[in-house]
């Protein structure tokens, strides 16, 4: 589970729109290497979460065992609920104050100091997440002595911070290739600010925020490093079980749990695609 | 001339510049125009002279550092835009491109708060007036430019403002459809009996719709009139070549009456010239002729001005004899072609004589 580097290369892939490398000589023996590795590792995951033995590496026929002893499994389930509790809750605030920091960062003239709160905003892809992890646990650490507070809001403020330059990025992109006297037309056309904002920037604003959404949502999906340090007792995450599990014995019910959680995954982001194509 | 005595739009000393210290541009200086209710109004002058920043001080856009604008005697240099009963066709039209050309023209009834019935009744309305009724259903991005142009028209009228303001809006389009939009925004103006402010570079545009113009030069008003006056008596130098075209003499004005002086040129020859301009005598001046009050005659004679032919181009109906005058200024006439007529020959010498009248003396 490496969070990061997944969701870095989506946002290479929206900032370089438009760029080829298709003509370039070995682009197809390097793209075949780079699909094999990718993806052999995930195949390999999913088959063995139909193995009939407990073993991860000793074929011993078809079975559905993991399967259900991973749905009978209230950990796995109290996981994976946390997760997507977590996800959903995150990536909506994210988007919202990705939305407004979008806005207000490109609808001004340029000015000295705007480099600097890009920085400031986009600050979870440069630090390196393990300081920020030890950071937040030193924090969060004081607050729930002095509140006496331990729920999940302290996973959420995490999740939601490390997510706002996942939501922020492709809502800025669109934003900037916006053509502004849209907005001049409206306000020509009677519509007071907020009437333009949601007739107007909102509605051209909408894959940009569908694909931030989408973004933030994956990314705290399968978050591993700052919700382990974060994270109270029992407040266990899919990820964080799953490492827990391999750290002690471990079975294909893993394997069952990665299989169920790839799906709804891929089951969201394709929801969100169709929904993005249809308004568009 | 106003068609009204009603002032529409009355702008009074308007003044905007852009930037401080050494990066500051004056777009706008000291501009006063007062617009008659119903007229069709041009603002006409080179790209860069203040005319889109005059446009949106109107619209509400942007706001002005000094000056005030009057909407029907009312000052409206500090409302928003979307408080201002002033309605833009854009340059680049800036449709919705989220809408159907029926959402994209009723939307400013719609951010007006009109019932439904009513927004359904205009837009069908409008529809007709610029004949889209057929593609009401599409995107705008599947209808062509001629038909966005309709569309942004249509828009801009629905909301039946007090004013339409109208930012070079052929100026995207080909030869062909701009002829045919310059009628048909003649024709919708004068169905709507709106009043409109239109902006253009190209004095022709300006000469063939308006009813008045103002030219403007460097953020100045430099003259106001129909077309004819604009023409026939510029008001200086920038106005008699920017508007159709002129030549230039330097002389010396030597009587001067009242309207009207006698002009010594260089080759002696003297000229009865229009004179709006005070001056203190003699002193030294230039006079315009346009090149179609100036005629070619094959002897030179008494009070014609004696020159050289340069270059002859044919232009179809016309000719343009390009000459130069003994003390080296250019100077072209424009000939009518008549059939049968002995054609002149470049290196002849020639007389130039000068219509009565139609020679003026400017400011430069
Ligand atoms: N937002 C702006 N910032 C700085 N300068 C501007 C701005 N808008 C216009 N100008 C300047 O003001 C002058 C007039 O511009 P404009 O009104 O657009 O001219 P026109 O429409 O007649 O071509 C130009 O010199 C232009 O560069
Ligand atoms: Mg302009």
């Amino acid at each position: 589970m490496c969070a990061v580097p997944h969701a870095k290369v989506a946002l290479m892939a929206i900032s370089s729109r438009g760029f080829s490398v298709k003509s370039q000589v070995g682009f197809s023996t390097i793209a075949l290497l780079c699909i094999f590795a990718l993806y052999l590792p995930i195949f390999t995951l999913v088959v063995y979460a139909f193995n009939d033995t407990d073993s991860m590496s000793l074929w011993g026929g078809f079975s559905l065992r993991w399967f259900k002893s991973a749905s009978h499994n209230v950990a796995i389930q109290d996981a994976v609920l946390r997760s997507f509790q977590i996800a959903i809750i995150a990536a909506t605030l994210a988007t919202a104050m990705g939305t407004l920091a979008a806005i207000a960062t490109t609808r001004t003239a340029p000015y000295r100091g705007l480099n600097f709160k890009y920085a400031l905003i986009n600050q979870p892809l440069i630090v390196p997440e393990i300081v920020t992890a030890v950071a937040l646990l030193i924090v969060f650490a004081r607050i729930k002595v002095w509140t006496g507070y331990t729920g999940g809001a302290y996973l959420v403020a995490a999740h939601t911070a490390f997510c706002i330059p996942f939501a922020y990025l492709p809502i800025r992109a669109r934003l900037e290739g916006m053509d502004l006297t849209l907005e001049t037309a409206a306000a020509d056309l009677y519509a007071n600010p907020w009437n333009t904002f949601t007739n107007i920037t909102l509605p051209l604003l909408l894959p940009g925020v569908i694909a931030g959404y989408m973004l933030a949502f994956v990314v705290s999906l399968d978050d591993v490093v700052i919700t382990e340090f974060v994270k109270s007792g029992g407040q266990e995450t899919l990820p964080t079980y799953m490492l827990g599990q391999i750290k002690k014995s471990i079975t294909p019910e893993v394997n069952a749990a990665a299989t169920f959680f790839l799906v709804l995954s891929v089951l969201a982001v394709t929801a969100f695609y169709f929904i993005s194509r249809k308004k568009h | 001339m106003v068609k009204s005595q009603t002032a529409a739009v009355d702008v009074r000393g308007l003044s905007k510049h852009f930037g401080e210290g050494d990066t500051k541009v004056i777009a706008l200086n000291n501009v006063s125009i007062v617009i008659g209710e119903n007229e069709f109004f041009t603002l006409l002058g080179p790209s860069g002279c203040g005319k889109t920043t005059l446009l949106r001080m109107i619209a509400g856009f942007d706001f002005q550092n000094e000056g005030e604008i009057l909407l029907y005697d009312e000052n409206i240099a500090n409302l928003p835009p979307f408080k201002r009963p002033i309605n833009t066709v854009f340059q680049n039209y800036a449709l919705f491109p989220h809408m159907t050309v029926s959402q994209n023209i009723g939307f400013g009834l719609k951010m007006l708060g009109k019932p439904k019935p009513e927004i359904t009744a205009r837009v069908s309305e409008m529809l007709k007036l610029v004949q889209m009724e057929e593609l009401k259903d599409r995107k705008v991005s599947q209808i062509s430019g001629g038909q966005q142009q309709r569309v942004a028209l249509a828009r801009a009228l629905a909301p039946q403002p007090k004013v339409l303001l109208l930012d070079e809006p052929l100026s995207a389009l080909d030869y062909k459809l701009r002829k045919e939009m310059q009628i048909e925004l003649k024709r919708l103006q004068n169905e709507t009996g709106i009043t409109f402010i239109f902006v253009t570079h190209d004095q022709e545009e300006a000469l063939t719709m308006s009813d008045r113009i103002a030219v403007m030069s460097k953020g100045n008003v430099l003259q106001i009139g129909n077309p004819r006056e604009i023409y026939d008596r510029p008001a200086d130098r920038f106005v008699a070549s920017f508007i159709g075209e002129s030549n230039f003499i330097v002389c010396k004005v030597e009587k001067k009456t009242r309207g009207s002086a006698t002009a010594c040129l260089p080759d002696g020859t003297s000229l009865t010239v229009d004179c709006p301009v005070d001056l203190e005598l003699p002193q030294p001046a230039t006079i315009a002729i346009r090149p179609e009050h100036a005629f070619i005659s094959e002897k030179p004679g008494k009070n014609q001005l004696a020159a050289i032919i340069k270059n002859i181009v044919f232009l179809g109906t016309d000719t343009h004899v390009h000459t130069q005058l003994s003390d080296g200024t250019a100077f072209v006439v424009r000939q009518q072609n008549v059939i049968g007529e002995k054609p002149l020959q470049t290196g002849q010498n020639v007389g130039i004589r000068i219509a009565d009248g139609a020679a003026r003396i400017l400011k430069d």
